[in-house]
This record gives structure tokens, C-alpha cells and sequence, in this order.
């Protein structure tokens, strides 16, 4: 027999929850126990007394099953409130990467003048190596890491995404 | 202000919430807790056999009482001995409080004796979990666990508490961390949605209400509400397993229970209806068999409290959040405040009448043995004067007790339906009993689920219980044997309960009453020297062995395709059917 599966949609959503031991666990764990999908996560603290957090998740999943996402998010104690940014309307995603690249002579022209391109910073160096600096939407920087491939690419961190809506209400 | 240890704080705030009972066993990690209950005026602790029959007294004692369940076990084994009553709270919301010893907190991840993650591994089968680092902390970790635990859809609660937080007194001079209410209660239902719902009802050629364990679970209102709705609409009423007692079952209205081996009448309906008003149920799969074929020309309305129940496998057109009870209310009180007519559905209850005769749940006739139906028919009509609580194992004997035992009144069945956990009923009869000094409580048990908490029997000595426990007894693990039967060309792997103890002297060495009913002769008689005797019996029912359970929708299949006997049956299934549970 055959495991059938069904089209997925990338969603962007936000959650405000309590900044407690146990909340990143809790909300992780249960995409794992449903089997959901997590293509990336960000949590820190957001206001002033330390006790709210916000955290973007990047997850895909057939319709159906963001809407129980976010249904079984909402369930959750800690968590108050789940936006779903790609349902919501215009919205700004923003990551970051550190990129770095090793070579000499022409290969290594080539990366500056590429992460020139792309607005990547050179926060370190030595005469064999760069680390680059780089913010953009996610498919920018997958774009600067393919091209980086062809010139001395050794590794890369990335953030994952922050996102905010449009305009000047809060999310 | 008088320095309280954390112990001493902890049965505080238990009395405070009105707590007058706690299931648990003590161990090491727990022991300034049982000093501070040694001896105590106010709180009764049930001392359990395992920790498993802790939680699930517990939910016994919930079910049948409404109020929350309070369960104390140590750390470590304690704790994960009780997960599995935690997780078959979670599954049928079902309101505890779960207090775990912890290992001191200066050793938590040093892999102490007898530590545990519990946290971590109650993380999930919990509706929220606490691990109290600071006895400042206690009070009102405490308050908020129980209103977790009671509002909103009910649920268990975990609260780990390290032994030094035990001993140790709250600094007075930071101040105690305040509770807050943090959980998702439904605002009143919509006017519109319940109008427009009531109007669809109205409306209807062919409307049904599938109601669920959520009216139960809202308070017995709920149920009186619930017959007031179904008098207005005059539509059928069907009930999952967890619904039961809900709408009275001698009501003409009631269709008895729906799904996998609900009755057909109940299942045609769901297939044909036009209007379903889903009441405090979560089409789980039990109920809807395959998802494509599900009801398919229905409108669907579906009330629930907690958001994520709805569309989750079945979409609804007109979803409404929010406490069953009062949405019926809203309901009723919409319905007579328009001086609506129930429409004329002679036609569809004439459609009702044609599947009630297919007589779904008769069996064989049988001279020579106890058929396991009879058995259980019997017992209904020996007790039902005395409006018994009935608690279930799981397997053949728990769907046949919920066909043909019948429930007038709620929180008088008392079963594990979402994680169907086999050695649920001796110990949920417990804390029924312990809940309900006066009532008549039968666990209704098969030969191999009794045996999976068999040791509780000690429990029910210690407390002078008089549960009686009703044996079906075929010598089969008769739902593994019946499965294997349909889908495995009857290769019966390990399914047969061999060397069986002799449960009349088992029954007899804790000081219980035995006996033994093994002809149909008999059975009238031995049900009723078993309700005469004071104390607790068990009755060993021996029944016929290959009986199966029907009617049945098999795996993978229709409301439309239910099996109404074994002739139905062929040989085994395709790989698909095999996969499905």
C-alpha cells in the first residue's frame, strides 16, 4: 500500500505567550506529537518586564492542517494569542545569516563583490577567509548561499524568521 | 503570619478548593506531603495498590461526582506509573489534579534515585503541567491548576513539587507570585450562529443530534436541556460512547449509540440526515468510520468548547465555540421565543422505524451457555431500579455493556473512551464508590482487563467498598480475537487469556465475595445474590467463548456498510483496513 500525502502552503505565524520554563518545549513538542511541520522558529522576550514572549514559526502544511495548527497553539496555557501573518495580509520577514567562506585569488574577489550584491557586511576576516553578514527574506539569503557554493562556501548559521505586519497597528 | 512549610501549604489550598479526598501512594519523594496528611481531620487519603489506580480512581471519582479528581503519587515510578491515567484524562477531559513528588530541586538532572522528567513526559498528555521551584510559588500554582483543570474543556493538571519546596517555608519578604486565570473559557455562543442553528433545525426533513461526552461534562443542566431540545425539534438523538446517559434511553427519541459498534438505526441516520447538530462531540474516528463517506449530504453544526475539536477531521459548515450546556439553552430559549413548530417528519422517523427493525443488536438465542449480550441485558434489568453506576474495562465486554445496558441519567457511566486503557474500570469504580457511598457500582470487566489492575481489589478491602465486579469471561482478549478473526483470517496471535486464576478464591483471599455463573439457568439468581451481598463481589460470568460484537463498521468502512453479524464476514482484509486502527 501507498502512504498518500497532500499539497502543502508555507504559513508565517506569530505567537505572544508567557515567558515561562517549559513554553518552547511545550509548543515544539506538540507540533512533533501531531506531526506538524516546524521549518523554522524564533523566540525572545518582547516587553519591558521579561514576561512575554514572541515567537515566529515558519511551518507548511495542507490548509486544513494550519487551521488545526493554529487551533491546537491557541490550546495551549501559556500561549496567548497565534496570528497567522500569511492569512493576515502584508507582512515583513526578515532573517539573518552568517556565512562563511574560505579561498584565495580570484574566488575570493568574487565573493566580496558578490556579498557587495547582496548587501552582506564582512564582520570578520583573515587573509585565507570572510565571514559575511547577511539580512533578507529567507529567499534572498538561500540565493547569496548558493552563489557563495560556488566560491569557497563553509558553513553557514541563519536566525531563522522574524516577521511584523504592514503598517501601524501591532500584529 | 505563621511560616508554613510547602507541605503545609499544599493541603491549604486543597481545602480551599473543597477537596475532601486525594488517591495516592506515598514513597520518598512525597513524604513531608504524608506528614502533613498524617492524620488529618479534613482530607481523606485513598490509599491505591499502584499509582495507575490512583489517576484512574480519580477519574472515576470526577466522573460521577463533577467535581475535580485529586491524585498524590512520588516521583519517579510514582509519576510514571500514573501517566497512564493522565494521558486517559487528557483523552476524555476528564478534570484532575495530579500532584507528583520531585527529587530535591538542587538534584533535578542529576539522574537522583527515583527522578524522573515528569514534566517533560507529562508535557503532552496534560492540559497544562507545573514544576514548582519555590515554595512562594505553591499557593497560587495551586489555584491556577484546579481552575485549569475545571474550565474551558476539563482536563488534568500536573503539579511537580521537589521535596525541599515541601519543607521549605515561603520567603516572606518576596512577594507571592499571583494567579492568573489562563485559560481559554468560550464566551457566550453567538446569538446569530445559535438563531441560524435553530432555524436550520426547524427546517429540517431529516435533522439528528449527535450529542457527546462535552454535556456530561458541562453539568447535569446540560443534560436536562438537552431533552428539552430534542422534545422541541422531535429529532432522533444519538450518543457517542462517552455521551451515554445524557438523554434518557427509554426517551422514543433516542436512537442509542453511534459508530464502530453503535446500532444501525444510529448510523443510517447519521448517513441520511440532513441537518446534524453535533453537540459536544469530536467525530473522532470511532464514530465517523471512513472520513469520505461520513454523512454526506448533511448541513453540520457543531458545538464545542474547545476551538481545535472543530473541523479537525470532519469540516462543519456552521462551527459554534462554546459550553454545550448553555448553547442548548440559547437554543431552547430561541426556539420558544419564535414559537417554532417542529416540522413534519413523519416521513423521516418512518425511515428511522425501518431501521429500527432490522434489530441490530439481537443475537443468537442460547440454551446451553450465557451469551455475553444476556449477561449484561440481565444485569441491566436487576439493577436498574437501584440507577447504578457502571464503570467498563475495555474490549468486547465495554461495547456490549454500552448496547445493552441502558443509561437514564449522566455520570452513571463511567468508561475510558478516547484511550480505551484496559484496567480503567476496578479502579474508576473505586472512586466512584468512594464519590457515591450509597450507590450500587458495577465494574462490568473482561476476564483480561480485570486482571490489568487486579490489584486494586486490596483497595476496595481496606475501604469497606462494596463494588461489585461483573466478569464477562470468555477466555479471550474477545476485541484483539474478534479483530484477528475479521482482518487476520482468524490466526488468533496470543489473543487467548491463558491460565486464568480461579477469581472466586482470588476474590476470597482479599476478603471479597466470589462467584461463579456459568449457565443461563443460573443468571438471574446469581445476579441477585451478588446485589444482596453488602460487601464487594466479584462474579466470574462465564459466557460463551467465540461470541463477537455487533453490529460493527469494520475498518475503513461506511456507516452505510455495518456488519450485522458474523455470516457477514470474510476471511482478511487488504493491507489497507489492516493499517487502519
Amino acid at each position: 500500500m501507498q502512504i498518500y500525502k497532500e499539497k502543502s502552503e508555507r504559513h508565517v505565524l506569530t505567537l505572544t505567550v508567557d515567558n515561562e520554563a517549559g513554553t518552547l518545549a511545550r509548543i515544539a513538542g506538540m507540533f512533533t506529537a501531531r506531526g506538524y511541520n516546524i521549518d523554522s522558529l524564533t523566540v525572545a522576550d518582547v516587553t519591558e518586564d521579561r514576561s512575554t514572549s514572541r515567537i515566529t514559526i515558519v511551518t507548511n502544511g495542507p490548509p486544513a492542517m494550519i487551521e488545526q495548527i493554529i487551533a491546537q497553539c491557541e490550546r495551549l496555557i501559556p500561549v496567548h494569542k497565534v496570528t497567522d501573518l500569511t492569512e493576515e495580509g502584508p507582512h515583513v520577514e526578515r532573517e539573518l545569516a552568517l556565512v562563511k567562506v574560505t579561498g584565495s585569488g580570484d574566488n575570493r574577489i568574487e565573493a566580496i563583490r558578490l556579498a557587495d550584491i547582496y548587501r552582506a557586511r564582512v564582520i570578520d576576516a583573515t587573509t585565507k577567509s570572510f565571514i559575511f553578514e547577511i539580512t533578507g527574506s529567507p529567499e534572498k539569503i538561500d540565493t547569496f548561499l548558493t552563489l557563495m557554493r560556488e566560491v569557497g562556501f563553509v558553513e553557514v548559521g541563519r536566525t531563522g524568521v522574524a516577521a511584523l505586519m504592514r503598517g501601524s497597528e501591532p500584529t | 503570619m505563621s511560616a508554613k512549610s510547602g507541605a503545609e501549604i499544599l493541603l491549604k489550598s486543597l481545602l480551599d478548593q473543597g477537596v475532601d479526598t486525594v488517591f495516592g501512594y506515598p514513597g520518598g519523594a512525597v513524604l513531608p506531603i504524608y506528614d502533613a496528611l498524617f492524620k488529618h481531620p479534613k482530607i481523606k487519603h485513598i490509599l491505591v495498590r499502584h499509582e495507575a489506580g490512583a489517576a484512574h480512581a480519580a477519574e472515576g471519582y470526577a466522573r460521577s461526582t463533577g467535581k475535580p479528581g485529586v491524585v498524590l503519587v512520588t516521583s519517579g515510578p510514582g509519576a510514571t506509573n500514573a501517566v497512564t491515567g493522565i494521558a486517559d484524562a487528557f483523552m476524555d477531559s476528564i478534570p484532575l489534579v495530579v500532584i507528583t513528588g520531585q527529587v530535591p530541586s538542587t538534584l533535578i538532572g542529576s539522574d537522583a534515585f527515583q527522578e524522573a522528567d515528569t514534566v517533560g513526559i507529562t508535557r503532552h498528555c496534560t492540559k497544562h503541567n507545573y514544576l514548582v521551584k519555590d515554595p512562594n510559588e505553591l499557593a497560587s500554582v495551586m489555584k491556577e491548576a484546579f481552575f485549569i483543570a475545571t474550565h474551558g474543556r476539563p482536563g488534568p493538571v500536573v503539579i511537580d513539587i521537589p521535596k525541599d519546596v515541601q519543607v521549605a517555608q515561603p520567603d516572606t519578604d518576596t512577594p507571592q507570585r499571583k494567579a492568573h486565570a489562563r485559560c481559554n473559557i468560550p464566551h457566550e455562543a453567538d446569538i446569530h450562529d445559535i438563531t441560524k442553528a435553530v432555524e436550520l433545525l426547524a427546517g429540517a426533513n431529516a435533522p439528528i443530534l449527535y450529542t457527546g461526552g462535552g454535556i456530561i461534562n458541562s453539568g447535569p443542566a446540560a443534560s436536562k436541556a438537552l431533552i428539552e431540545l430534542a422534545e422541541l425539534c422531535n429529532a432522533p438523538v444519538t450518543s457517542t460512547l462517552m455521551g451515554l446517559g445524557s438523554l434518557p434511553s427509554d426517551d422514543p427519541k433516542w436512537l442509542g449509540m453511534l459508530g464502530m459498534h453503535g446500532t444501525y438505526e444510529a448510523n443510517m441516520a447519521m448517513n441520511q440526515c440532513d441537518v446534524m447538530l453535533c453537540l459536544g462531540a469530536r467525530f473522532d474516528d470511532r464514530v465517523t468510520g471512513r472520513l469520505d463517506a461520513f454523512s454526506p449530504n448533511s448541513y453540520k453544526i457543531h458545538v464545542d468548547i474547545d476551538r481545535s475539536s472543530i473541523n479537525k477531521t470532519v469540516r462543519v459548515d456552521l462551527p459554534i465555540v462554546a459550553d454545550v450546556g448553555k448553547a442548548i439553552e440559547q437554543m431552547v430559549k430561541v426556539w420558544k421565543g419564535r414559537k417554532l413548530k417542529a416540522a413534519n417528519l413523519d416521513k423521516w422517523w418512518d425511515s428511522i422505524e425501518g431501521w429500527r427493525d432490522v434489530k441490530c443488536l439481537k443475537y443468537r438465542d442460547n440454551k446451553q451457555e450465557i451469551m455475553p449480550q444476556y449477561a449484561i441485558e440481565r444485569l441491566y434489568e436487576a439493577t436498574k431500579e437501584y440507577n447504578p453506576i457502571i464503570t467498563t474495562e475495555v474490549g468486547q465486554h465495554q461495547m456490549w455493556a454500552a448496547q445493552h445496558f441502558h443509561f437514564h441519567k449522566p455520570n452513571k457511566w463511567l468508561t475510558s473512551g478516547g484511550l480505551g486503557t484496559m484496567g480503567y474500570g476496578l479502579p474508576a469504580a473505586i472512586g466512584a464508590q468512594i464519590g457515591n457511598p450509597d450507590a450500587l457500582v458495577i465494574d462490568i470487566a473482561g476476564e483480561a482487563s480485570i486482571q490489568m489492575n487486579i490489584q486494586e481489589l486490596g483497595t476496595a478491602s481496606q475501604y469497606r467498598l462494596p463494588i461489585k465486579i461483573f466478569i464477562i469471561n470468555n477466555q479471550w482478549m474477545g476485541m484483539v480475537r474478534q479483530w484477528q478473526e475479521l482482518t487476520f483470517k482468524s490466526r488468533f496471535s496470543e489473543s487467548y487469556s491463558d491460565s486464568l486464576p480461579d477469581f472466586v478464591r482470588l476474590a476470597e483471599a482479599y476478603g471479597w465475595k466470589g462467584m461463579v455463573i456459568d449457565h443461563p439457568d443460573n443468571l438471574d439468581d446469581g445476579i441477585a445474590e451478588m446485589i444482596a451481598h453488602k460487601g464487594p463481589v466479584i462474579v466470574d460470568c462465564r459466557v460463551t467463548k467465540n461470541a463477537n460484537c455487533f453490529p460493527m463498521i469494520p475498518s475503513g468502512a461506511a456507516h452505510t456498510e455495518m456488519l450485522l453479524d458474523s455470516s457477514a464476514v470474510t476471511g482478511e482484509m487488504d493491507d489497507e483496513a489492516k493499517a487502519l486502527v
